[in-house]
């Protein structure tokens, strides 16, 4: 078998900035209306128009290969949504019925998402950087506006009537000069019809929306408070065995060999070896835990760098310049810094972090005729599909991923190591295989954030004006480099470097290490010319919404901390830690203005958002 | 070696009002008794080690973290899981509260979370803010949602106030 953590070795760059190609589609219509039922269905082409069919291609057999999301209205007026975006906890099982049912002008209620399915959903690249509320909502906001319209077009047929003269409201087609009303459900009665529409159907402007951007609460919530959801460890089919894997007692290190007879002599127990990998299968998890202790293994260890090396140990294992490099520069840096009336240096180091998920990576998979399902909670039902294809070497079409509303993920479930280790112990079982990861598994062999070592040299002149800014960051990643601060000679650089432990995407990626090696600095700086930290950020900002941001901030948060400002609060029903300090820091990211953060236990919120399509409700739920 | 299976004698629980009878190895953690035996999986798996509360149930009342319960710890005691809570279609009002708060986001925590705040509200039927978040320290919310748990467990001593539950 395959080892994905040996030769599967993501970063950040890799998931959140390079587009797969898109993969065909393999379903015909009749196929799709023997899943839903008849109605009418809408199929959404990912490439805009002329690139598959364009227009409405009512005649069409065939579905276009390239579809980022359907939409189906059935007999009785329920609407599905297919998309292969998954729930994580972010909510979007909620935000994006939300965006259906106000574009398609339902009611909330009759909205139901089918997602991250690899057999029934379309193809997506990925639920992650912060990517579904910009694209996944708008195409489907597109869907349904056609779907709209095409139950417009089967009213006006009807009544002899000329679209443009009919409207749609509370899931019903009228016609105001005549009175006359059909339901959704009535129009969609009989019918098969699915058209495909282009990717640039108009849709309703933010201001007229009256479903989306409102708070309602989750999807099924009662199933969550109920303990009634199933989570990908809780689904037991029958004759399901519990999976555990042997992990090594070190990084980079090497299977010798292993005597699996005590385990194997073990009643119920399966034990596989293949390759490096060694796990076990038995009924219960206590007679897995049994069969591994019983495991004899030999191994081979490697010097690894230790936790005080780390840092030294990146900036030596920097990669050749290549492609993942990037690098920006304006201005003469070298002579301004040496000119600079003040200069100030600094290092700052992140460290590897775990994303620790409260549900740990967890998968259960099943075989039958060759084929595989494995259920799991990934952010990419189709990237694990295409690893468990490739590590089985069975076609894609032969597996499928579903991905049950997931306990979390923050960019650490984008791979597929606990599919294709539950899969693997599936296939020696000849029975399905439930395998969750421990708590300990979780902390040591998932993928980190990557951890780094920044190097920041500021020259700035008497005045408080920022004249150079050079700025290093090694292995942490790119996201957030560069400074919003308006600075005439920048050097900015990201120098990839060989990580010795597995290192991938993280919630808010590379941005946390470089916004705070940049405002660190910037108080740094502001320190040693005996600045407000405020003032000498405000100084040296052009961007007059940051500005308007951290001004804010300032005022809600009561800036500057003026004389007798104790060092905590007293009487107040929130007292702070015996030595409360408070600080300001922000910064730009993905169009969105951060919070400024004064580092207290009092965080005065203000936060910028472009657009605000979904359910506020969750968005503040962690404010 | 390693240890030998023990299946041991039939225990007897009483886990949500109903007796049960198990078979097991009696140092197996309570909350894979109930996981795998009875398919009570609203109790979480989190961490394994009582750190992150995910697996709280009630025992005699009280909240225990089922993966530090060996299953003979757990015999002829009375055991509330988050099943247990709901009433002929009801939902305890903790729930009610979590609910219409939305004080979930994954909603992995959430289970521990509840059955953590009904056995405060038992001891405690008006907790204040700090009291709510000194009660609830050992339970971790991963998506950071605890604003919205304070307010649903403040919510819930409201709604309680003068039940009997």
């Amino acid at each position: 078998m395959s080892q994905p953590r040996d030769t599967f070795a993501p970063e950040p760059e890799r998931f959140e900035f390079h587009e797969d190609s898109f993969h065909h589609f393999y379903w015909s219509r009749r196929d799709f209306f023997k899943l839903t039922g008849s109605g009418v269905a809408v199929f959404l082409a990912a490439q805009p128009a002329g690139a598959q069919e364009s227009g409405r291609g009512f005649a069409a057999q065939q579905l276009p290969q390239e579809i980022s999301a359907w939409l189906h209205i059935g007999e009785e007026g329920g609407v599905t949504v297919f998309t292969g975006k998954v729930e994580v906890g972010q909510n979007i099982r909620t935000s994006l019925a939300q965006s259906v049912a106000d574009e398609l002008r339902v009611p909330f209620g009759s909205v139901r998402l089918v997602m991250g399915d690899t057999a029934r959903t379309p193809w997506d690249m990925g639920t992650f950087g912060s990517r579904t509320t910009p694209t996944m909502a708008p195409q489907l906001r597109r869907a349904a506006s056609a779907l709209r319209d095409l139950l417009i077009e089967l009213a006006a047929k009807q009544w002899n009537a000329a679209p443009a003269s009919l409207s749609a409201a509370d899931a019903r087609v009228t016609d105001p000069a005549t009175g006359r009303s059909a339901s959704y459900a009535d129009l969609a009665r009989g019918q098969s019809l699915a058209a495909t529409i282009p990717a640039e159907d108009p849709v309703t402007p933010a201001s007229q929306w009256t479903v989306a951007g409102r708070p309602l609460p989750k999807v099924a919530g009662r199933d969550f408070v109920t303990g009634r959801h199933l989570y990908t460890p809780d689904m037991r089919p029958e004759g399901v065995l519990c999976g555990k894997v042997l992990r090594p007692p070190a990084f980079g290190t090497t299977l010798v060999s292993v005597d699996t007879r005590d385990a194997q002599a073990i009643p119920g127990v399966t034990v596989v070896h293949d390759g490096d990998f060694v796990g076990v299968a038995a009924p219960r998890l206590r007679d897995a835990e049994r069969a591994i202790a019983a495991l004899h293994a030999e191994w081979k260890t490697t010097p690894q760098p230790s936790s005080a090396e780390i840092f030294g140990y990146l900036k030596r294992n920097v990669e050749p310049a290549g492609e993942r490099n990037s690098r920006h520069e304006t201005g003469s840096v070298d002579s301004a810094l040496a000119q600079a009336a003040h200069r100030v240096e600094e290092t700052y180091t992140v460290s590897y972090i775990a994303h620790a998920p409260l549900e740990p990576r967890a998968a259960l998979a099943e075989w039958g005729n060759g084929k595989l399902a494995v259920w799991t909670g990934t952010q990419r039902p189709f990237a694990v599909r295409d690893e468990l294809a490739s590590a089985f070497h069975i076609l894609q079409a032969d597996v499928r991923v579903i991905v049950p509303d997931t306990g979390s993920a923050y960019g650490g479930k984008h791979t597929g190591e606990v599919a294709v280790e539950a899969a693997r112990l599936a296939r020696a079982a000849n029975r399905p295989v439930s395998l969750l990861w421990t708590r300990e598994e979780e902390f040591t062999w998932a993928y980190f954030r990557p951890a780094g070592v920044i190097e920041v040299k500021a020259g700035v002149a008497s005045d408080g004006r920022l004249e150079a800014w050079e700025f290093h960051n090694y292995n942490s990643g790119p996201s957030a480099i560069a400074t919003p601060y308006a600075v005439p000679s920048q050097r900015i650089e990201y120098h990839p470097a060989r990580s010795p432990l597995r290192q991938g995407s993280y919630r808010g990626l590379a941005a946390t290490a470089n916004h705070f090696a940049r405002e660190m600095h910037m108080d740094v700086a502001a320190r040693a010319l005996g600045l407000d930290p405020l003032e000498f950020r405000l100084k040296n900002l052009e961007d007059a919404r940051l500005r308007a941001v951290f001004e804010a901030a300032a005022k809600s948060f009561g800036w500057p901390p003026g004389a007798g400002w104790p060092s905590r609060r007293s009487g107040s029903e929130r007292a702070g830690p015996p030595a409360a300090g408070f600080g300001m820091a922000g910064g730009v990211e993905k169009g969105g203005y951060q919070p400024p953060s004064p580092k207290s236990p009092w965080i005065a919120p203000a936060v910028k958002c472009a657009s605000c399509a979904w359910s506020p409700l969750s968005s503040a739920a962690r404010s | 070696m390693f240890p030998e299976t023990r299946t041991g004698e039939p225990l007897q629980l009483e886990i949500n009002g109903q007796r049960r009878t198990v078979t097991a190895d009696p140092e197996t953690p309570l909350l894979w008794v109930l996981r795998e035996e009875f398919s009570l999986t609203g109790t979480k798996y989190g961490c394994g080690e009582g750190e992150c509360g995910a697996c709280t149930v009630l025992i005699g009342g009280n909240p225990r973290r089922s993966c530090q319960v060996p299953l003979r710890a757990a015999a002829g005691k009375s055991i509330t899981t988050i099943e247990g809570l709901e009433q002929n279609g009801k939902l305890h009002p903790v729930q009610q509260a979590f609910l219409d708060v939305g004080a979930f986001q994954c909603a992995y925590c959430t289970s521990g979370m509840i059955v953590t705040t009904v056995a405060l509200l038992k001891q405690n039927p008006n907790p204040d803010p700090r009291q709510i978040a000194e009660y609830l320290n050992g339970n971790i919310c991963r998506c950071g949602t605890y604003p919205r748990i304070l307010e649903a467990v403040s919510r819930a001593a409201a709604a309680m106030k003068g039940s009997s539950r």
